[in-house]
This record gives structure tokens, C-alpha cells and sequence, in this order.
């Protein structure tokens, strides 16, 4: 124990604590992408793409999000490609993301009412129009705070990532709890680390939520 | 010609029959109120003249030329045709001015300015001209409403429907949004509206329209159908009022 001062404990875990970040940043913004993309298809209207997102949506919604890391993971050297943990890690967090948003953005396109669709078509406005308008400046503002809401569940995801042998915050934690037989010291760390990362999120989200002026109830 | 000719329009939501061949000419400076039982098919009505509804059967015309179901069509149907929706329906996320000032730009291609001086002009008509920064959550109902017949004014419609504007009101609000109804009929603009409001109906249409069961059932000078109606169904239906 002589040689790990708590400092070192902390210096250590806040190294490790830069990829939780980057991982969680770079699943955010690429789940944001994919997730955008399936809600364009998806509000498209072909019967059969629709029932496609859906089904993806449910999968991925109804597995735990480790099992959907371990298909990444072992499954596509399966298939002959090899994947890093890191490459694992950031492919499965990113479905996982993607599948979430689109459902909530989802949610919020279907939130504004067809009162808005039939006035601004009473005013000659056509399908264009009534998106760039209409239902997109509204469905926005809508989704700002669940959004970023659901961003501290993506962190939080990323701890599975761990088991998969990336090193991020909570293996940081295991592998220097195994050298300083210290859990409950380390382990309190990783918590704090995470508490500071995801409560300032959550509160931001509150915040915009209580902003949320000017939108139809 | 009459402005808007509807001629045999028929229509179905799925296996019910909710309009069952109407005829109805629209002239031009003509007040006509649209009245009848929950469920007659007025609303069904109205938004078919607006083209939100597709009709199974019969033709539209406006200024003579046929609606067909071309999107040139049907805009040329709503550049004519202006709505009013008994629960407002403005644009929560723009201001009152910017309410009014939108179409306007976006579908008539005005500059922004033009766009301005006519959406403030209408604003002030509709008695709202210390109101245009306001959001519509930030307006009472009847304010609401008033802000949603200025934009519809906007886009210079020649005719303007308005499906029970006062029924989502509470009732001390009622009035001032019909006066601003009662000043475009006195001022002329051709208006179809759906009421309950029989004695307002009285008073400012030229033209009652009763409809039972997805038909016209009758229809006339205000007074004469008020005074002798024809059919039971609008005996029963002026006695169940009184
Ligand atoms: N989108 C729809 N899908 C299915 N049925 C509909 C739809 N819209 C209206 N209907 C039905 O059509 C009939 C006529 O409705 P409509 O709204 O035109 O009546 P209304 O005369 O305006 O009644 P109210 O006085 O209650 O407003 C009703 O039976 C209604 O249930
Ligand atoms: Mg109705």
C-alpha cells in the first residue's frame, strides 16, 4: 500500500477517465448520426423500412447492453473481422445510442399535434415547408432535454466496456484495485468520477427542460 | 360564376358515409352559416373546401376552374380558400407577428417587409396591434383565435371558413371574436361558418345551410328557415335549441 498514494489512485483513474469521456462523445455523436438517419427513413413512410427500425429499436432495446457488446465482440471475428475493444466498444455504444434517439426523437416529431400539419396546409405551405417551418423548430426544442437526458445513460453504458477489456474508467478502477488491494478506496473514486460527469449532465438537462418555453402543450 | 361550386361531393372515412352528395355554391360577399347536429358532417364539410379532406366523389370549382388533385390544384384551392380551426391552431414557437408573417413569405414569396405591413395591418383589424411580440402562450384564447384569423387574412383569401371559432372559448371571450367576424361580413369578405351561435348566425348570414345526416336538408334566407322549416329534422333541431 506504501508505494499508491491516494493521488496516485486519483491521477490514474482520471487518465483512464479521458477515454469514458472520448467514448462517450464519439457514441453520442455517431448514435446522434444513425439515429437521425433511421428517423428520416423511418417518418418516410415505406411500411416495410418502418417495421425494419422497429424491430431494431425493440432488439436493441430489449437486450442488455453487455450481451450487445459481446456480439460485437465476438461475433464479427466470426465473420473474419477483427475487432479492437475499442473498435467493440464504440460500434456497440453507438447502436445502442443510435436505437435510443431515434425512439425519443420519434417521440417528439409525433408530439406535435396534427393541428400544426393542417393550419400551415390551410396556408398553402406544402410537405417542405411545413418540416423546415413547422414540425422541426418545434420537434427540436422538444427533444433538447430528454437528449441530453439519455447522454448520462451512454456514459454510464460505457462502463460495460470494461469487460470487453477496454480500459476506461471502471477497468482503471479493477486493475489498480488489484495492485493496491484498496476497493472500496478506489472503487469510491470511480463513483465520484462518474457522479461528477453525469450529475452536471443531468442537471443541465433539468434546466432546459424548465427553459422549455413557447411550445405547444 | 360563384366563387366556390361544390357539386355531388361524397365522402367516406372508411365504411362510413360522412358527406352524401352536396351541392353548394359560395358567392362571392356571401355570409353563409353552416348549422346541424354533432356528427352532420359541417366540419367534414368546411374541410373539404379546404382541400385537408379528399373527397371520394363529385368536383370543386373555384372561379370556375375544376379542383383537381394535382398539388398545383390544391394550392391554388388555399390561396383562395382560408381556414380558421375552432382550437386556433397557431404556431406555438413564433410570435403573433411571425404567426402572420410566415405564409405570406414562405408561399407567396413576399419580402420580408411587404410581409410585415401586411401582417401588422391585420393585427391591427383583428384589434391586436399591442399583442404582435406576444407568443400565442402568452395570449388568452379569444386573443388566440383573433391572431389566427389575422393570419389567415394575410394570405388575402377571397373566401374564409371558420369552423366554431368561439367553441373552445370561455364564454366571456366569445364576443370579442365574433365582432372581429361580424366586422368582415360588414366589410364583405365572403365567410362560411360552422356555428352554434344562432342568434349571431341570424343576425350577420345571408345564407343558412342546415345539414342532417351528411346531406343538405335545407337551406335559405336566415329568417325563412328559422320561421317555416321545411323538413322535421330542422323543426326538431331549431326546437331543441330553444
Ligand atoms: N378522420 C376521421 N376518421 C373517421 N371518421 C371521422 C373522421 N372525421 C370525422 N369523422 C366522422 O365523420 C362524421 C362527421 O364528422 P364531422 O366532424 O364532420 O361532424 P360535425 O358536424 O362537424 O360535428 P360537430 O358538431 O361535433 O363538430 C362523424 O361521425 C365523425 O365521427
Ligand atoms: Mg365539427
Amino acid at each position: 500500500m506504501s508505494e499508491f498514494t491516494l493521488w496516485d489512485i486519483v491521477y490514474n483513474l482520471l487518465l483512464a477517465a479521458r477515454w469514458t469521456v472520448l467514448l462517450s462523445l464519439t457514441a453520442f455523436v455517431l448514435g446522434g448520426i444513425v439515429g437521425l438517419l433511421l428517423l428520416m427513413v423511418r417518418t418516410a413512410g415505406n411500411p416495410w423500412v418502418m417495421r425494419l427500425v422497429r424491430g431494431y429499436v425493440e432488439l436493441f432495446q430489449g437486450t442488455p447492453l453487455l450481451m450487445q457488446l459481446f456480439i460485437v465482440f465476438f461475433g464479427l471475428p466470426l465473420i473474419g473481422i477483427d475487432v479492437s475493444p475499442w473498435i467493440a466498444a464504440m460500434l456497440g455504444l453507438t447502436l445502442f445510442t443510435s436505437a435510443f434517439l431515434t425512439e425519443i426523437w420519434r417521440g417528439c416529431v409525433e408530439s406535435i399535434g396534427l393541428g400544426q400539419w393542417e393550419a400551415s396546409a390551410s396556408l398553402g405551405m406544402n410537405f417542405r415547408q411545413q418540416m423546415r417551418y413547422i414540425i422541426l423548430p418545434q420537434a427540436l426544442r422538444i427533444a433538447v432535454p430528454p437528449t441530453v437526458g439519455f447522454s448520462v445513460q451512454v456514459v454510464k453504458g460505457t462502463a460495460v466496456a470494461s469487460i470487453i477489456g477496454f480500459v476506461e474508467l471502471t477497468k482503471a478502477g479493477t486493475m489498480i484495485t488489484n495492485a493496491t488491494y484498496a476497493p472500496f478506496t478506489v472503487y469510491g473514486c470511480v463513483a465520484v468520477m462518474y457522479f461528477l460527469i453525469c450529475f452536471p449532465l443531468s442537471l443541465y438537462a433539468r434546466h432546459l427542460e424548465g427553459k422549455l418555453r413557447h411550445v405547444a402543450r | 360564376m360563384s366563387l366556390v361550386e361544390l357539386h355531388a361531393i361524397h365522402k367516406s372515412f372508411g365504411e362510413l358515409e360522412v358527406l352524401k352528395g352536396i351541392d353548394l355554391k359560395i358567392e362571392e360577399g356571401q355570409v353563409i352559416a353552416l348549422i346541424g347536429k354533432s356528427g352532420s358532417g359541417k366540419s367534414t364539410l368546411l374541410r373539404t373546401i379546404n382541400g385537408l379532406e379528399t373527397i371520394n366523389d363529385g368536383t370543386i370549382m373555384v372561379a370556375g376552374k375544376k379542383v383537381g388533385d394535382r398539388d398545383t390544384d390544391v394550392l391554388t384551392l388555399r390561396l383562395n380558400v382560408g381556414m380558421v380551426f375552432q382550437q386556433f391552431n397557431l404556431f406555438p414557437h413564433y410570435t403573433a407577428l411571425e404567426n402572420v408573417m410566415l405564409s405570406p413569405q414562405v408561399v407567396k414569396k413576399q419580402s420580408k417587409a411587404e410581409a410585415k405591413e401586411v401582417a401588422e395591418e391585420m393585427l391591427a383589424k383583428v384589434g391586436l396591434a399591442d399583442k404582435m411580440m406576444h407568443y400565442p402562450d402568452q395570449l388568452s384564447g379569444g386573443q388566440q383565435q383573433r391572431v389566427a384569423i389575422a393570419r389567415a387574412l394575410a394570405m388575402k383569401p377571397r373566401v374564409l371558413l371558420c369552423d366554431e371559432v368561439t367553441s373552445a372559448l370561455d364564454p366571456e371571450l366569445v364576443n370579442e371574436v365574433l365582432a372581429v367576424v361580424r366586422q368582415l361580413a360588414e366589410e364583405g369578405m365572403t365567410l362560411v361558418m360552422v356555428t352554434h351561435e344562432m342568434r349571431f348566425a341570424r343576425e350577420v348570414c345571408d345564407k343558412l345551410v342546415f345539414m342532417d345526416q351528411g346531406r343538405i336538408h335545407e337551406s335559405g334566407a336566415p329568417e325563412e328557415v328559422f320561421a317555416n322549416p321545411k323538413t322535421s329534422e330542422l323543426a326538431s333541431f331549431v326546437g331543441g335549441l330553444a
